[in-house]
Protein backbone atom coordinates (compact mmCIF):
# COMPACT_ATOMS: atom_id res chain seq x y z
CA UNK A 1 0.00 0.00 0.00
CA UNK A 2 2.48 2.13 1.29
CA UNK A 3 5.01 0.87 -1.78
CA UNK A 4 5.05 3.82 -3.76
CA UNK A 5 6.16 5.67 -0.42
CA UNK A 6 9.21 3.53 0.39
CA UNK A 7 10.30 3.12 -3.16
CA UNK A 8 10.98 7.17 -2.85
CA UNK A 9 12.16 7.21 0.61
CA UNK A 10 14.54 4.35 -0.12
CA UNK A 11 15.55 6.50 -3.49
CA UNK A 12 16.51 9.17 -1.40
CA UNK A 13 18.36 6.83 0.91
CA UNK A 14 16.04 7.32 4.33
CA UNK A 15 16.86 4.12 6.33
CA UNK A 16 14.03 2.19 7.99
CA UNK A 17 14.44 4.31 11.25
CA UNK A 18 14.20 7.48 9.54
CA UNK A 19 10.93 6.77 7.72
CA UNK A 20 9.19 5.57 11.10
CA UNK A 21 10.11 8.75 12.86
CA UNK A 22 9.00 10.70 9.99
CA UNK A 23 5.79 8.93 10.02
CA UNK A 24 5.60 9.31 14.34
CA UNK A 25 6.31 13.66 13.71
CA UNK A 26 3.64 13.51 11.25
CA UNK A 27 0.61 12.03 12.83
CA UNK A 28 1.60 14.13 16.32
CA UNK A 29 0.67 17.17 14.76
CA UNK A 30 -2.11 17.97 17.73
CA UNK A 31 -1.23 21.15 19.66
CA UNK A 32 -0.76 20.42 23.45
CA UNK A 33 -3.49 22.06 25.05
CA UNK A 34 -6.03 20.56 22.71
CA UNK A 35 -8.63 18.04 23.74
CA UNK A 36 -11.02 15.82 22.29
CA UNK A 37 -14.18 17.77 23.15
CA UNK A 38 -17.13 18.39 20.49
CA UNK A 39 -17.05 22.48 21.95
CA UNK A 40 -15.24 25.07 24.13
CA UNK A 41 -11.98 25.90 25.14
CA UNK A 42 -10.02 23.79 27.72
CA UNK A 43 -8.93 26.24 30.77
CA UNK A 44 -4.91 25.74 31.07
CA UNK A 45 -3.34 24.90 34.83
CA UNK A 46 -1.38 28.76 34.84
CA UNK A 47 -4.91 29.94 34.39
CA UNK A 48 -6.81 28.12 36.76
CA UNK A 49 -3.69 29.19 39.06
CA UNK A 50 -4.03 32.90 38.19
CA UNK A 51 -7.99 32.84 38.39
CA UNK A 52 -7.75 31.88 42.02
CA UNK A 53 -5.21 33.86 42.83
CA UNK A 54 -7.06 36.99 42.07
CA UNK A 55 -10.12 35.53 43.57
CA UNK A 56 -8.14 35.67 47.22
CA UNK A 57 -6.37 38.69 46.11
CA UNK A 58 -9.31 41.13 46.29
CA UNK A 59 -8.49 43.73 48.78
CA UNK A 60 -11.63 44.36 50.37
CA UNK A 61 -12.65 40.41 50.33
CA UNK A 62 -15.34 39.26 52.93
CA UNK A 63 -15.38 36.57 55.31
CA UNK A 64 -18.05 34.58 53.18
CA UNK A 65 -16.11 34.81 50.11
CA UNK A 66 -13.22 33.52 52.03
CA UNK A 67 -15.33 30.69 52.91
CA UNK A 68 -16.83 30.02 49.81
CA UNK A 69 -13.82 30.16 47.64
CA UNK A 70 -12.11 27.95 50.25
CA UNK A 71 -14.65 25.28 49.90
CA UNK A 72 -14.91 25.53 46.33
CA UNK A 73 -11.11 25.11 46.26
CA UNK A 74 -11.27 21.80 48.12
CA UNK A 75 -13.28 20.16 46.37
CA UNK A 76 -11.83 19.74 43.11
CA UNK A 77 -9.59 16.87 42.87
CA UNK A 78 -6.20 18.83 43.14
CA UNK A 79 -4.36 20.06 45.36
CA UNK A 80 -3.95 24.00 44.90
CA UNK A 81 -0.76 25.31 43.96
CA UNK A 82 1.19 27.51 46.97
CA UNK A 83 0.80 30.59 45.30
CA UNK A 84 -3.17 30.13 45.44
CA UNK A 85 -2.72 29.44 49.21
CA UNK A 86 -0.44 32.38 49.61
CA UNK A 87 -3.19 34.74 48.22
CA UNK A 88 -5.78 32.69 50.66
CA UNK A 89 -3.70 33.21 53.27
CA UNK A 90 -2.94 37.09 52.80
CA UNK A 91 -7.00 37.10 52.41
CA UNK A 92 -6.91 35.54 56.13
CA UNK A 93 -4.91 38.55 57.40
CA UNK A 94 -6.97 41.06 55.95
CA UNK A 95 -9.87 39.51 57.53
CA UNK A 96 -7.99 39.32 61.26
CA UNK A 97 -8.55 35.57 60.75
CA UNK A 98 -5.19 32.93 62.14
CA UNK A 99 -7.84 29.96 62.79
CA UNK A 100 -8.86 29.81 59.16
CA UNK A 101 -5.46 30.37 58.21
CA UNK A 102 -4.34 27.41 59.76
CA UNK A 103 -7.64 25.52 58.92
CA UNK A 104 -6.50 25.95 54.97
CA UNK A 105 -2.75 24.40 56.02
CA UNK A 106 -4.77 20.80 57.78
CA UNK A 107 -7.12 21.11 54.71
CA UNK A 108 -4.06 21.27 52.18
CA UNK A 109 -2.49 18.69 53.94
CA UNK A 110 -5.83 16.56 54.08
CA UNK A 111 -6.15 16.91 50.14
CA UNK A 112 -3.10 15.08 49.68
CA UNK A 113 -3.97 12.19 50.74
CA UNK A 114 -1.65 9.32 50.42
CA UNK A 115 1.10 11.89 48.83
CA UNK A 116 2.55 12.57 51.81
CA UNK A 117 5.89 14.58 50.01
CA UNK A 118 3.31 17.28 48.78
CA UNK A 119 2.68 18.90 52.24
CA UNK A 120 6.11 19.48 53.10
CA UNK A 121 6.91 21.16 49.75
CA UNK A 122 3.65 23.37 49.85
CA UNK A 123 4.85 24.41 53.40
CA UNK A 124 8.81 24.77 52.27
CA UNK A 125 7.22 27.05 49.28
CA UNK A 126 5.14 28.73 51.55
CA UNK A 127 7.84 29.29 55.01
CA UNK A 128 8.68 33.40 53.76
CA UNK A 129 4.55 33.90 53.46
CA UNK A 130 4.29 32.09 57.12
CA UNK A 131 7.06 33.97 58.90
CA UNK A 132 6.26 37.27 57.30
CA UNK A 133 2.58 36.60 58.77
CA UNK A 134 3.40 34.92 61.97
CA UNK A 135 0.93 32.03 60.99
CA UNK A 136 1.99 28.95 63.08
CA UNK A 137 1.96 25.68 61.14
CA UNK A 138 -0.46 22.66 62.66
CA UNK A 139 2.62 20.47 63.44
CA UNK A 140 3.78 23.83 65.29
CA UNK A 141 1.13 23.98 67.63
CA UNK A 142 0.58 20.07 68.23
CA UNK A 143 -3.07 20.26 66.26
CA UNK A 144 -2.11 17.70 63.96
CA UNK A 145 -1.80 15.10 67.02
CA UNK A 146 -5.05 13.68 68.70
CA UNK B 1 -39.02 28.04 61.43
CA UNK B 2 -37.67 25.00 61.82
CA UNK B 3 -36.50 23.12 65.01
CA UNK B 4 -35.05 20.25 66.08
CA UNK B 5 -35.10 18.61 69.48
CA UNK B 6 -32.04 17.16 70.64
CA UNK B 7 -33.57 13.59 71.20
CA UNK B 8 -34.00 13.27 67.58
CA UNK B 9 -30.65 14.86 66.59
CA UNK B 10 -29.05 12.48 68.73
CA UNK B 11 -30.57 9.54 66.83
CA UNK B 12 -29.76 11.00 63.87
CA UNK B 13 -26.24 11.07 64.67
CA UNK B 14 -26.45 7.36 65.96
CA UNK B 15 -26.86 6.66 62.08
CA UNK B 16 -23.83 5.49 60.53
CA UNK B 17 -22.09 8.04 58.47
CA UNK B 18 -19.54 7.39 56.04
CA UNK B 19 -16.37 7.96 57.43
CA UNK B 20 -15.33 11.05 54.62
CA UNK B 21 -18.49 12.30 55.18
CA UNK B 22 -19.27 12.50 58.51
CA UNK B 23 -19.85 15.71 60.31
CA UNK B 24 -21.36 17.08 63.45
CA UNK B 25 -24.35 19.16 63.71
CA UNK B 26 -23.91 22.03 66.14
CA UNK B 27 -26.48 25.30 66.19
CA UNK B 28 -27.47 27.55 68.64
CA UNK B 29 -30.41 27.12 70.99
CA UNK B 30 -33.83 29.03 70.09
CA UNK B 31 -32.96 31.89 72.68
CA UNK B 32 -36.51 32.85 73.05
CA UNK B 33 -39.27 30.72 73.24
CA UNK B 34 -38.47 27.21 74.12
CA UNK B 35 -41.11 25.74 76.39
CA UNK B 36 -39.52 22.38 76.48
CA UNK B 37 -36.87 21.03 78.92
CA UNK B 38 -34.35 20.25 75.69
CA UNK B 39 -32.19 22.56 73.58
CA UNK B 40 -34.08 23.18 70.46
CA UNK B 41 -31.66 23.57 67.21
CA UNK B 42 -32.53 25.88 65.01
CA UNK B 43 -32.10 24.48 61.58
CA UNK B 44 -32.68 27.84 59.47
CA UNK B 45 -29.95 29.81 60.89
CA UNK B 46 -26.44 28.78 59.36
CA UNK B 47 -25.10 26.04 60.97
CA UNK B 48 -21.65 24.80 62.01
CA UNK B 49 -20.27 21.67 60.93
CA UNK B 50 -16.71 20.03 61.51
CA UNK B 51 -16.20 18.60 57.48
CA UNK B 52 -12.93 17.67 55.60
CA UNK B 53 -14.44 18.48 52.62
CA UNK B 54 -15.38 21.92 53.47
CA UNK B 55 -12.57 23.68 56.14
CA UNK B 56 -14.12 26.68 56.81
CA UNK B 57 -17.76 26.18 58.32
CA UNK B 58 -20.82 28.96 57.53
CA UNK B 59 -20.55 30.10 61.07
CA UNK B 60 -17.57 29.99 63.97
CA UNK B 61 -17.96 27.22 66.55
CA UNK B 62 -18.49 29.77 69.28
CA UNK B 63 -19.93 32.89 68.89
CA UNK B 64 -20.51 33.71 72.29
CA UNK B 65 -16.78 35.05 73.58
CA UNK B 66 -16.44 35.58 76.91
CA UNK B 67 -14.58 38.50 78.19
CA UNK B 68 -11.25 37.13 77.94
CA UNK B 69 -12.17 35.69 74.90
CA UNK B 70 -12.69 39.06 73.31
CA UNK B 71 -9.61 40.39 74.22
CA UNK B 72 -8.03 37.89 72.28
CA UNK B 73 -9.96 38.29 69.21
CA UNK B 74 -8.84 41.79 69.30
CA UNK B 75 -5.27 40.94 69.93
CA UNK B 76 -5.61 38.70 66.74
CA UNK B 77 -6.51 41.91 64.73
CA UNK B 78 -2.71 42.85 65.31
CA UNK B 79 0.14 40.85 64.49
CA UNK B 80 0.09 37.07 64.73
CA UNK B 81 3.30 36.85 65.39
CA UNK B 82 3.06 38.68 69.01
CA UNK B 83 0.67 35.72 70.06
CA UNK B 84 2.08 33.23 71.89
CA UNK B 85 1.45 29.30 70.87
CA UNK B 86 -1.03 28.75 73.63
CA UNK B 87 -3.47 31.69 72.29
CA UNK B 88 -3.19 30.40 68.66
CA UNK B 89 -4.67 27.53 69.91
CA UNK B 90 -7.40 29.27 71.67
CA UNK B 91 -8.14 31.32 68.53
CA UNK B 92 -8.16 28.04 66.45
CA UNK B 93 -10.47 25.99 69.15
CA UNK B 94 -12.72 29.30 69.36
CA UNK B 95 -13.77 28.83 65.47
CA UNK B 96 -13.43 25.29 64.86
CA UNK B 97 -14.98 22.46 67.51
CA UNK B 98 -12.83 19.64 66.09
CA UNK B 99 -8.95 19.56 64.13
CA UNK B 100 -8.86 17.30 60.98
CA UNK B 101 -6.88 14.78 63.15
CA UNK B 102 -9.75 14.78 65.70
CA UNK B 103 -12.55 14.60 62.36
CA UNK B 104 -10.37 11.63 61.04
CA UNK B 105 -9.78 9.97 63.94
CA UNK B 106 -10.98 6.27 63.56
CA UNK B 107 -13.35 5.03 66.01
CA UNK B 108 -14.01 1.47 67.75
CA UNK B 109 -17.43 1.22 66.59
CA UNK B 110 -16.04 -1.44 64.50
CA UNK B 111 -15.80 -3.59 67.48
CA UNK B 112 -19.52 -2.83 68.58
CA UNK B 113 -20.66 -3.53 65.18
CA UNK B 114 -18.90 -7.34 65.18
CA UNK B 115 -19.92 -7.89 68.61
CA UNK B 116 -23.41 -7.08 67.92
CA UNK B 117 -23.36 -9.46 64.70
CA UNK B 118 -21.62 -12.40 66.32
CA UNK B 119 -24.09 -11.69 69.15
CA UNK B 120 -27.37 -12.09 67.40
CA UNK B 121 -25.67 -15.22 64.77
CA UNK B 122 -25.00 -17.19 68.52
CA UNK B 123 -28.46 -15.96 69.86
CA UNK B 124 -30.01 -17.54 66.47
CA UNK B 125 -27.98 -20.75 66.65
CA UNK B 126 -29.40 -21.09 70.29
CA UNK B 127 -32.99 -20.76 68.98
CA UNK B 128 -32.42 -23.17 66.16
CA UNK B 129 -31.13 -25.69 68.87
CA UNK B 130 -34.36 -25.03 70.86
CA UNK B 131 -36.33 -25.82 67.23
CA UNK B 132 -34.47 -29.30 66.81
CA UNK B 133 -35.59 -30.28 70.30
CA UNK B 134 -39.04 -29.05 70.77
CA UNK B 135 -40.22 -28.13 67.58
CA UNK B 136 -38.96 -30.68 64.55
CA UNK B 137 -41.14 -33.67 63.57
CA UNK B 138 -39.58 -37.41 64.50
CA UNK B 139 -36.85 -38.47 62.10
CA UNK B 140 -38.21 -39.85 58.87
CA UNK B 141 -37.80 -43.77 58.60
CA UNK B 142 -36.64 -43.51 55.07
CA UNK B 143 -33.48 -41.48 56.19
CA UNK B 144 -32.29 -44.34 58.62
CA UNK B 145 -28.99 -46.49 57.44
CA UNK B 146 -30.56 -49.44 57.50
CA UNK B 147 -33.55 -48.06 55.03
CA UNK B 148 -31.24 -46.44 52.76
CA UNK B 149 -28.88 -49.29 52.40
CA UNK B 150 -32.03 -51.51 51.14
CA UNK B 151 -33.30 -48.33 49.12
CA UNK B 152 -29.68 -49.08 47.09
CA UNK B 153 -29.89 -52.62 46.95
CA UNK B 154 -33.55 -52.10 45.23
CA UNK B 155 -31.87 -49.34 42.73
CA UNK B 156 -29.12 -51.36 42.03
CA UNK B 157 -31.44 -54.67 41.12
CA UNK B 158 -33.58 -52.43 39.26
CA UNK B 159 -30.49 -51.10 37.60
CA UNK B 160 -31.10 -47.60 37.84
CA UNK B 161 -28.70 -45.74 35.21
CA UNK B 162 -26.75 -48.16 34.00
CA UNK B 163 -25.16 -46.23 31.38
CA UNK B 164 -23.34 -43.20 33.07
CA UNK B 165 -25.30 -42.77 36.44
CA UNK B 166 -25.65 -45.30 39.85
CA UNK B 167 -25.21 -48.80 38.01
CA UNK B 168 -22.78 -47.74 36.04
CA UNK B 169 -20.45 -47.26 38.88
CA UNK B 170 -21.21 -50.36 40.50
CA UNK B 171 -18.99 -53.72 39.66
CA UNK B 172 -22.02 -56.32 39.95
CA UNK B 173 -19.65 -59.25 39.55
CA UNK B 174 -17.31 -58.36 42.48
CA UNK B 175 -20.53 -57.13 44.38
CA UNK B 176 -18.64 -53.48 45.15
CA UNK B 177 -18.22 -50.23 44.01
CA UNK B 178 -15.99 -49.68 40.53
Amino acid sequence: EYDWFARLAYSHKLTQGDIEALLNAAVSFTPLASRCYSHGKVETEEEFDSRWVTYFSKPDIDAWELRKGMNTLIGYDLVPEPKILDSALRACRRLNDLASAIRILEAVKDKAGPHKEIYPYVIQELKPTLTELGISTPEELGIDKL
Amino acid sequence: MLRLTSSRLGSLLAGRPTAALTFSIKGRAASQQSHEVSEALDMSRPMYYDRVDMPLPDKPYKDVLSEAEQKLKQKEKGPWSQLTNEEKVALYRLKFCQSYSEMKAPSAEWKTVLGGVLFFLGFTGLVVWWQRIYVYPPRPRTLEDDWKAMQLQRMLDMRINPVEGLSAKWDYDKGQWK
